[in-house]
């Protein structure tokens, strides 16, 4: 078996162009991470200028309306860029740097982890390039525009269905290209070793803190757990440093789209198979002859047709569930949530608190559970109004 | 069969060996079945085709946009087997399949590989499936006579002494960095990456990515053992459609030209 592998899951499928490259990534991350100077100037980052330890709010009017446990939300919302994935975007683009990289490529969905990459790349001066489904150009025309005014070039994708994958599928034509200045952000759990690996490590800070934090509060550990999963990069974040702890029930919200028994869904446990694809062996949305099936999902940043490999372990041991929650149940979460707690979740959190208002009743009130507001909303506002069909006039 | 694909090579006079590639099923598996024995009747020593996939990374915009058209026309796996066997009973031209890893490790490597074998496949090249993640699939292949074409990029440096040394078939070199399609020029310096393979291998080498005229061809087999050409293939089918195969043919026969010139 290959490097980079949980269970069966995982891997290096990639072309031979990309092998040295990969190989020399997970050399220079190896040093990096033993080295104090590394770590000390993404931890200061992190905290100077990302702004953590983000909070581990409790959430008493939802914990008192739902009648069942403890509610808090890690908020990973109040992140500079406003989501989890700057966390990801300094750690790689210091090992970009450190590596000799003077430019940072990147794909995304909601623009999120577009916006995370311009940031850092701004902040340290590299140069950066963006690619990102036209048709997502289109749904976060916002975040377009804010990645131009940090100074990277965003390219609207137009092949296959002009979403997640595709932004993927051209991020790596275009590294295949040219490796020698620049590094591929990779913004998920996903693609190639090392990169599941790499950026789960630099997104577990999210359970090294909430660990610490619930302890505090409330000095015992939480019942549950609850992410949204697309590839899955905020999920093994908040689960990672609980995995040990066997009691803690982990939960991942999948993006069912308009039902994970329609075609319009992109929930992958529910309904992938094992395939092989984009540098890794894990769980696909595919047809009969394993051609990657076009999803979808109101969200973004969750239509995506995979899920790291080390969620399809997790899922597979049974040590992590993962559930599908529609959009419609995500649209209903986001409304509740900013008129209960006046915090707008991004549309891809909302999976992770529909999911929790589901299963709170399941919960008494001596115990708690952990929602993790990977993202703030504001991004998502002008299309749940074209969901609840208000026009908003620009 | 592991003799057939070297005597494609050692058959031509300069024992070097002209590749032709073609995505099946664009603009429908009819005329790929047509334009295969043209390409055959042209002089194509050996004739990789190309299972069309939803997501061709490798690929660049001329085989993508062919693999988008194939797919719509309804093309599967199934079906590319099916033009396979009625080209069996024309020609034997020696065959291999390219396609994505998902496509063989969905069907099954033992039923996928087993189908070649009966049809005569002599090879199957993977371009996302490196060194490292090879054997899962080739030992399979094996099993079936079918050979694992290995891939050696102008990235592999230290890497292709382990490739060459176990490489099967023939060797792929990429030319150039990036994904397919035609260049202006191919600016990396190969002779050291054939004369590394050399030092280990008698396995021939032919070099692909980037060739699209007769002259670029020639040099290329001169300093390997062969030249691979495909986009500029697809491009004709782009533009042409089921009308391609004459203009496939000729192009096919200057291009074979070329490769015997070197």
């Amino acid at each position: 078996m290959s490097k980079g592998r949980f269970g069966e899951f995982g891997g290096q499928y990639i072309s031979e162009t990309l092998m040295n490259e990969l190989i020399r990534l997970e050399e220079s991350y190896n040093e990096a991470k033993n080295d104090p100077s590394f770590t000390g100037e993404l931890e200061s980052l992190l905290n100077e200028y990302a702004g953590r330890p983000s909070r581990l709010y409790f959430a008493e009017k939802m914990t008192e309306d739902l009648g069942g446990p403890r509610i808090y939300l890690k908020r990973e919302d109040l992140n500079h860029t406003g989501s989890h994935k700057l966390n990801n975007c300094i750690g790689q683009a210091l090992l970009a740097k450190r590596m000799g990289k003077t430019r940072l490529i990147a794909e995304t969905g909601a623009g999120q982890h577009g916006v995370a990459t311009a940031t850092v790349a701004a902040l340290l001066g590299m140069e950066c390039e963006i690619f990102m489904g036209k048709e997502d150009t289109i749904r976060q025309a916002l975040n377009v525009y804010r990645m131009e005014l940090l100074g990277a070039k965003v390219n609207a994708v137009t092949t296959g269905t002009m979403t997640l994958k595709d932004a993927v599928n051209d991020a790596m034509k275009e590294w295949s290209s040219r490796t020698d200045d620049t590094h591929y952000c990779l913004g998920s759990v996903m693609g190639p070793h090392p990169f599941p690996t790499i950026v789960r490590d630099f997104q577990s800070v999210i359970s090294k803190e909430a660990k610490a934090q619930i302890l505090e509060k409330e000095g015992k550990l939480p019942a549950a757990v609850i992410a949204c999963v697309g590839g899955g990069s905020n999920a093994i974040g908040a689960f990672y440093n609980f995995i040990e702890d066997k009691d803690v029930r982990l939960i991942g919200c999948e993006a069912a789209g308009k039902g994970v028994d329609t075609y319009e869904t992109a929930a992958t446990i529910a309904t992938g198979t094992l395939g092989i694809f984009h540098g890794m062996k894990s769980l696909f949305c595919q047809n009969e002859y394993g051609q990657i099936a076009p999803v979808y999902s109101i969200s973004a940043g969750l239509d995506y047709p995979g899920i790291g490999p080390e969620h399809a372990y997790l899922n597979s041991i049974g040590r992590a569930q993962y559930v599908p929650v529609t959009d419609d149940e995500a649209v209903e979460a986001f409304e509740y949530l900013s008129r209960t707690e006046g915090i707008i979740p991004a549309i891809e959190s909302s999976h992770a608190v529909a999911y929790a208002m589901k299963i709170a009743k399941e919960y008494s009130k001596d115990q708690s559970i952990i929602i993790n507001i990977s993202g703030r909303g504001d991004k998502d506002v002008a299309a749940i109004a074209r969901y609840r069909g208000v026009d908003l006039h620009d | 069969m592991t003799d057939k694909i070297r005597n494609s090579f050692d058959k031509n006079p300069n024992n070097k060996a002209f590749i032709t590639f073609i995505t099946a099923g664009d603009p429908d598996i009819e005329s790929t079945y047509d334009f295969i024995l043209k390409m055959a009747d042209a002089g194509a020593d050996i004739i990789e085709i190309g299972i069309p996939f939803s997501d061709p990374v490798a690929e660049g915009p001329v085989i993508q946009n062919a693999n988008v058209r194939a797919l719509k026309a309804g093309t599967t796996t199934d079906k590319v087997f099916e033009m396979v066997a009625r080209v069996r009973k024309e020609s034997d031209v020696t065959l291999c399949f390219m396609t994505y890893a998902n496509l063989i490790f969905h069907y099954g490597y033992d039923k996928f590989f087993s189908k070649c074998r009966g049809l005569g496949v002599s090879g199957v090249i993977v371009p996302d499936m490196p060194y490292e993640e090879k054997e899962e699939m080739e030992s399979v292949s094996l099993k079936y006579d079918v050979e694992f074409i290995s891939m050696v990029a102008p990235t592999s440096e230290d890497r292709v002494k382990m490739i060459a040394s176990e490489a099967k078939g023939f060797i792929y070199v990429v030319s150039s960095m990036g994904v397919t399609g035609m260049r202006k020029d191919i600016s990396t310096d190969l002779k050291p990456i054939i004369e590394n393979i050399r030092h280990v291998t008698d396995t021939p080498c032919a070099i692909g990515f980037g060739i699209s005229d007769p002259e670029t061809a020639e040099k290329m087999a001169s300093i390997s053992d062969g030249a691979i050409v495909g986009s500029a293939i697809v491009k004709l089918v782009e533009q042409y459609g089921k009308a391609a195969g004459p203009l496939i043919y000729d192009y096919v026969k200057a291009m074979k030209e070329g490769v015997l010139r070197a």
